[in-house]
């Protein structure tokens, strides 16, 4: 998991704004919220002196860019994943759209949950209901604290 | 709606989407059902004497000839078999004077005993989401064995007075040799023993619970076993999950559990349910506890005879024929056992092919209870599940091979 730090000392660290933004700091948080891709930063890119730091970067963010991330950067490793739905049951968003099905621990049963088990392992819908969706996120990590096999991660 | 037979949760919740009679979606499933649903089609058993396909007829006629003629047969087996089944089992048992011996015999037998004749307080599984504030997983690791027993009864759902679920209504407690994906979860109330050390678990918990200092060296687990104390005096409704883990690690001393149980009720209200595993091992000891007066090993050779030495493990040295349904006891025993069960003329029924139908004289393939064969089962704390079948399948039922060797015998 990346944290802006790590993206900063990658980054050519000269403030030079080209990318829009007035510092190379906020670039890297912009990188990690997904509102810009390393592209954006034209030095990077064309200054041969920043290629190791470029291949650097592009390996540290693979996973944020990977078609695997949802929006809000949850990723599922499926090959741990037991499909024991606790995380379908302790998600906070799901325990209130879904209290005659998911708060009682069954299956989802209104079509507004955030998780659910399909083909024995845990699959996210509806990620626009998740505490971590859109700029004010809040940090919840109810699905990651209780899932025995360490199967979901937010990047 | 579909029943998951895949292990004593007996989870009623299961959609299934079919496509030409091949399983292609499946939502609520754990991966360990899951596992079981996706593999009915695979490496299915067929009927066989001697290796050589034969028809259905002929290997049940077949089975019922080594069946009469045999002086000691031994019927094994039964927990993955429908309540249905198990009563015409029974009967089986009956009309041809043989022992009769399920899994619970090596397996949850003497914990199962005490509950299903009330020695021990027990509880249904809703009344542990409804109601349940201290949950002890003892030996026990539902995250792998029970992958839903958490998420559906136990720790994570809100219940009628748990309203707050897991997050400050529930405090779990682990206690086990290894950091199980279980222990992951409950990682403050986490309790680790040495192999074997759970009898010298019970006596420093009994010291704790009557406010005296835990003989334990480590003053860490000391000092953690008093909080332990006072966390079990203050709960409202506790329910202890004992699982293998526990039995065999007292082997011998399994007594001393008693007198923490009463002691537990004395302070607060504690309630028992063993993790059992097969989905209907709890609908067997009880079918045969009401035919008999006793929940496994029973020999009607002589009336009704019970003890040790009708125990599969002892039963099998003097057998002259055996009849295995639903289970791979080839697998399951001790090499040492197992090589004598090698050598016993063997009937096997079983949807699938294991190393137990791959040694057996006949083999008799049969339905998949829940997807192909519809019946009803104990779930772990004996509440009744039905269940009709969702899939057609050529295959009979356990209950229906079973009435036909009956007749056949």
């Amino acid at each position: 998991m990346a944290n802006v730090m790590e993206v900063y000392q990658l980054l050519p660290k000269t403030n030079c704004k080209e990318c829009g933004y007035p510092t190379c700091m906020a670039f890297a948080v912009a990188l990690l919220g997904k509102e810009k891709i390393i592209e954006d930063c034209p030095p990077l890119i064309e200054n041969p002196k920043y290629e190791k730091k470029l291949e650097k970067l592009r390996e540290l963010l693979a996973p944020l860019m990977s078609a695997d991330a949802t929006e809000t950067g949850m990723i599922i490793h499926t090959d741990k994943c037991y499909g024991c739905g606790n995380c379908v049951v302790a998600c906070p968003v799901n325990v209130a759209n879904d209290p005659k099905g998911t708060a009682l621990g069954f299956g989802p049963k209104s079509g507004r949950a955030i998780l659910m088990v399909e083909d024995g392992v845990i699959k996210c819908v509806n990620v626009e209901e998740c505490r971590r969706f859109g700029p004010e996120k809040i940090l919840c990590n109810a699905c990651v604290v209780t899932c025995p096999g360490r199967a979901i991660e937010f990047i | 709606m579909a029943v998951c037979t895949g292990c004593s949760l007996l989870c009623d919740d299961i959609e299934l989407e079919c496509d030409d009679g091949k399983i292609s979606l499946t939502k609520n499933l754990c991966r360990k059902g899951e596992g079981r649903y996706r593999s009915l089609r695979e490496d299915r058993l067929v009927p066989a004497v001697d290796g050589v396909k034969v028809s259905f007829d002929e290997a049940i006629s077949k089975a019922a000839e080594m069946l009469g003629d045999a002086e000691n047969p031994l019927l094994f087996g039964w927990s993955n078999s429908t309540l249905e089944a198990q009563r015409i089992g029974i009967d089986l048992a009956k009309k041809l004077g043989a022992t009769i011996d399920d899994t619970s015999s090596f397996c949850q037998g003497y914990l199962m005993e005490k509950v299903l004749r009330g020695e021990y307080p027990t509880c249904t599984l809703d009344e542990v989401r409804n109601f349940a504030d201290v949950l002890i997983y003892w030996g026990s690791d539902p995250s792998s064995s029970q992958p839903r027993h958490m998420s559906r009864f136990s720790y994570f759902p809100r219940g009628e007075k748990r309203q707050r679920g897991y997050e400050e209504d529930r405090t779990a407690i682990a206690i086990d040799v290894r950091k199980s994906p279980t222990v992951v979860i409950t990682a403050d109330g986490f309790f680790r023993i040495p192999p074997g050390g759970d009898a010298e678990f019970i006596e420093a918990l009994l010291a704790a619970l009557g406010g005296k200092m835990p003989k334990v060296k480590d003053k860490k687990m000391k000092k953690k076993i008093l909080k332990l104390g006072s966390t079990l005096r203050k709960a409202e409704f506790g329910v202890i999950f004992p699982g293998l883990g526990l039995i065999y690690s007292l082997k011998d001393e399994i007594d001393k559990l008693t007198p923490l149980i009463t002691r537990l009720n004395e302070v607060a209200s504690y309630k028992l349910i063993p993790m059992v595993g097969h989905y209907n091992m709890r609908g067997f000891n009880q079918t045969l506890l009401e035919e008999t007066g006793h929940i496994n090993r029973v020999s009607f050779k002589d009336g009704v005879e019970h003890g040790p030495q009708f125990a599969v493990t002892e039963a099998v040295n003097d057998c002259d024929a055996l009849m295995v349904i639903g289970s791979d006891l080839i697998s399951a025993l001790p090499a040492a056992i197992s090589r004598k069960v090698a050598r016993i003329p063997t009937v096997a029924i079983d949807p699938h092919r294991n190393l137990t139908t791959d040694m057996a004289r006949v083999t008799i393939p049969s339905a998949l209870s829940g997807l192909e064969a519809g019946g009803s089962a104990l779930r772990m704390d004996g509440v009744k599940i039905e269940f009709e079948p969702v899939i057609e399948s050529g295959y009979r039922s356990d209950a229906e091979i079973l009435s036909r060797i009956m007749e056949a015998v």
